[in-house]
């Protein structure tokens, strides 16, 4: 009989479970935005790592001296306003006065002081965005002196992302210093304490991150938010049917083969746009021989027409149409066009498989050969089908590809400074960040040593001594439409004359939204909750 | 008998060694956590610098005496990724993995017996041969499959369920809340639970079924019927007794792989449990997480297997004289 009652005991317990299914999922309360990304927001320490999406969600408490708004313009934030010297050598910020941390803490220059000290310490991923030789002195409570000893015009172009935390709350949590991976847990990596428009409420790194507004926040709210709140979910086909089945306001990123479905929907659609991020190819022009070759004795890639040939041999409208399906910018240089005013004056070589062909011959390559292409499979829209592609369009002109693909995990180990930069032809994607070309320049096409001192990102080790010196001057140049002169100089040199690079296109950013939200999307693809509102 | 324990906990002690250095050659070829712990604007001399304070600029086998060194104490690290111990990450974790499992389990063996008593005493019939070929489906189907056709019919298309995460917690400890004590906790709780002991649930109803009617067969259910016992009662108290004692065996055994074979059913889900966040540390090299995660398994069972072993020992006594 024992057995009888237990299954009784079980069928009642299921059947009560059962019937409580009957009701509707509870409809998500108007205020509340809840939304999911592919990635986890790991760490909140503000200078723990260099990460657009990171950053993006840290920046809803902490804040930087100065903003970027919804078109990417610089705006004043903590600091109200600014001035540079002649020389561009000397910048005087003044603070905003009557800020309070969300912990009560004054707003003064000591905390930015202490931030610009915290954010270039030992352990910090940000040390970057300020100078290291950037002097920081205290003028009056509200008033912060920065020199450097060279020209900076652009000092602050990437300031928009590195946020002022308070100096005596800091302090009083043994938080001074970023925490190393090997140190113990630090306070700072799960508790938040900015000048921002949001507060945090709850942290459980990985599984959930939830905001309220702050109401001391000194701006004018944009929102009309009462909680936010972040749920990571890895999974793309989850991610969408958390969307449409409206348990989430917004999913970042939407896969591109959800996308029609998504639109279809009726409740939701897909707000799709360039990114800022360019994906290209590079070559191997610095060993005298490829690693990954069978040419020996000689490295073909050397030679500018080889260069010009792969170029002209890749049919970019057929990545973008049959690849991309249609969500991806084609662009002849890596920098975004969105941050460079002259970048309608650069245009892709035709593609002209028959000139591709002349050109290898005139290079002395007229019997083609082999080379390795190295592709990450996880990283960019994809990625390996893209070089995939290319794989049949090289051997149209002679070039027979082996492709490499791998997971980022080892892809970026390998072929970086780390790894001793070993590939002969790869695939990598470049964000441009608030300084623009310079930042492109200074990174992709500077000449490099084997151990990365210089353009420490310049794969391929692409060199040239006239493009270095231009691209020392464009740091130097105060005026911006002589600064953009001189960039147009610098990539006819690098990208016209002698293909430096094989820039593909700009990929599109495509954010699953909700029909109830509306929300800002930024090129950087920088998502700020702050600017989104809800209401049926 | 205490001679059999200890040489079996040392075997135990082997294994988990053996597993834990595998685990740590396998790193060598899993990337380069710093690489991802770092964004891309860092500088090499940076990142050998972050190398170094993590150790892992030293020799393999030096990297493994170190480690087995601190696991020896207790101490297994602090995540790459999260900067947290990774103790800790378990331990909060651990209820949502064990929950589902163990919810997971039931739902399998109560279904798994039920189906598979009714298709045992009705063999012929249209629904037992229906159940047959449906289970040869649950069983050939992958989890995440099953998890994404579930999550499109209950959730998308007609709204009953949640199709991602854990809700409706209620804290019992600091690193322990559960979900049972609420309605919407057994609302996320049902799609992945479901998915997770299908397979298992298939596996005993097929089990159930085939030693259900191999009893029935047997003599003494010919001399009940005969002596006119009720047919309920005959079915229920005396043929399946005799079929649960293979059952239990094999179910036993699984409640192992239940818990480690999760980790896919937990990503479809994003159920934050133990599985979701060793499946992340892999994309993120997250060693001091993988390690550790792979010990608890290792360890999980190793335990099973040993209490299998002690308890076939109690049972069968020709066992304990083979082993003095």
């Amino acid at each position: 009989m024992r057995i009888r009652r237990i299954l009784t005991a079980a069928a009642l317990a299921l059947a009560t479970s059962v019937s409580a299914l009957g009701g509707t999922v509870s409809a998500a309360q108007a205020e509340t935005f809840r939304f999911a990304s592919q990635g986890d927001l790991k760490s909140l320490d503000p200078h723990a790592l260099a990460e657009t999406f990171s950053l993006a969600m840290i920046g809803g408490i902490y804040e930087g001296l100065v903003a970027r708004d919804e078109n990417l313009k610089l705006v004043p934030a903590l600091a109200e306003s600014w001035d540079v010297s002649e020389d561009a050598r000397t910048w005087t910020f003044h603070l905003r006065k009557g800020v309070k941390f969300q912990g009560g803490q004054d707003f003064t220059a000591d905390d930015v002081i202490f931030s610009a000290d915290r954010v270039r310490s030992a352990g910090s991923d940000l040390k970057t965005r300020v100078p290291a030789n950037a002097v920081f002195k205290k003028i009056d409570d509200y008033t912060v002196e920065v020199t450097t000893p060279e020209p900076s015009p652009l000092l602050h172009a990437v300031w928009d992302t590195w946020y002022i935390v308070s100096k005596s709350w800091a302090e009083e949590h043994a938080a001074t210093e970023v925490a190393s991976a090997s140190s113990a847990p630090s306070y700072i990596s799960l508790n938040a304490n900015g000048t921002g428009p949001f507060k945090l409420q709850q942290h459980q790194p990985g599984v959930r991150t939830t905001w309220v507004p702050n109401p001391e926040w000194w701006g004018t709210p944009k929102h009309n938010l009462d909680e936010v709140v972040l749920t990571p979910i890895a999974s793309g086909a989850t991610r969408v049917a958390a969307l449409l089945s409206g348990e989430v306001d917004m999913i970042d990123p939407a896969p591109l083969q959800d996308v029609d479905r998504i639109n279809a929907s009726g409740n939701a659609s897909v707000l799709q746009g360039p990114e800022v991020r360019t994906i290209y190819f590079g070559f191997d022009q610095r060993r005298d021989e490829l690693l990954f070759s069978s040419v020996k004795g000689k490295n073909p890639f050397k030679d500018a027409r080889v260069r010009r040939a792969v170029y002209q041999a890749i049919d970019i409208e057929a990545i973008h149409k049959r690849i991309m399906r249609g969500a991806s910018v084609p662009t002849a240089l890596i920098v975004a066009k969105e941050l460079f005013p002259l970048a309608d004056q650069f245009e892709r070589p035709a593609y002209d498989p028959d000139a591709a062909r002349a050109l290898l011959a005139e290079a002395g390559y007229g019997d083609g050969f082999e080379v390795t292409l190295d592709c990450p499979n996880d990283r960019y829209v994809n990625d390996e089908r893209i070089c995939q592609s290319v794989v049949p369009m090289l051997a149209r002109i002679g070039i027979k590809v082996n492709l490499n693909a791998e997971p980022k995990a080892t892809y970026f180990g390998r072929i970086f400074a780390s790894g001793g930069y070993r590939t002969s032809f790869y695939l990598l994607g470049w964000q441009t960040n608030g300084s623009g070309s310079l930042g492109v320049l200074q990174d992709l096409y500077r000449c490099r040593d084997d151990a990365g001192n210089g353009g420490g990102s310049n794969v391929g080790g692409y060199c040239n001594e006239e493009v270095d010196a231009l691209i020392t001057k464009i740091g130097h140049e105060p005026d911006e439409a002589k600064r953009n002169e001189l960039i147009r100089q610098a990539y006819d040199i690098a990208q016209n004359k002698e293909t430096a690079y094989l820039p593909l296109h700009q990929q599109s950013l495509a954010w699953g939204v909700s029909n109830k939200v509306k929300v800002v999307q930024r090129a950087d693809n920088d998502f700020r909750f702050y600017w989104v509102t809800k209401g049926e | 008998m205490i001679a059999l324990v200890i040489r079996r906990l040392l075997q135990s002690l082997a294994v988990m060694l053996v597993v834990s250095l595998l685990a740590f050659v396998m790193f060598r070829y899993a990337g380069d956590p710093v690489n991802q712990m770092v964004g891309a604007e860092t500088t090499s001399a940076e990142r050998q610098a972050v190398r170094e304070s993590l150790g892992l600029d030293q020799p393999t086998l030096v990297q493994f005496a170190r480690y087995v060194g601190r696991v020896v104490t207790l101490d297994f690290g602090v995540s790459y990724q999260f900067r947290q111990p990774v103790t800790k990450l378990l331990a909060e974790r651990l209820s949502a993995t064990l929950e589902l499992s163990f919810v997971a389990a039931l739902i399998s063996l109560f279904a798994g017996i039920v189906l598979g008593v009714y298709s045992a005493l009705n063999p012929r019939g249209r629904i037992s041969s229906l159940l047959q070929s449906v289970s040869l489906v649950g069983v050939s189907l992958p989890t995440f499959l099953i998890g994404i056709l579930l999550i499109y019919i209950f959730s998308v298309s007609l709204g009953w369920l949640p199709a991602f995460g854990r809700n409706g917690l209620i804290p019992v400890t600091e690193n322990w809340s559960t979900g049972l004590l609420t309605i919407e906790g057994w609302k996320s709780l049902l799609l992945p639970a479901i998915t997770l002991g299908l397979f298992q649930m298939t596996l005993i109803m097929r089990l159930v079924r085939s030693e259900m009617l191999e009893v029935l067969r047997t003599d003494f259910i010919k001399f009940g019927v005969a002596r006119g016992l009720p047919r309920a009662r005959l079915y229920f108290r005396h043929a399946l007794k005799n079929t649960l004692v293979p059952v239990i065996t094999v179910v036993g055994l699984q409640i192992g792989s239940i818990i480690a074979f999760s980790i896919i059913t937990e990503t479809v889900f994003q159920w934050p449990g133990m599985g979701l966040l060793f499946l992340q540390a892999v994309q993120n090299v997250d060693i001091p997480i993988i390690s550790t995660y792979l010990l608890l398994i290792a360890l999980l069972f190793v335990t099973v297997n040993l209490i299998v072993d002690l308890i076939y020992n109690l049972i069968d006594p020709r066992l304990k004289d083979a082993a003095s």
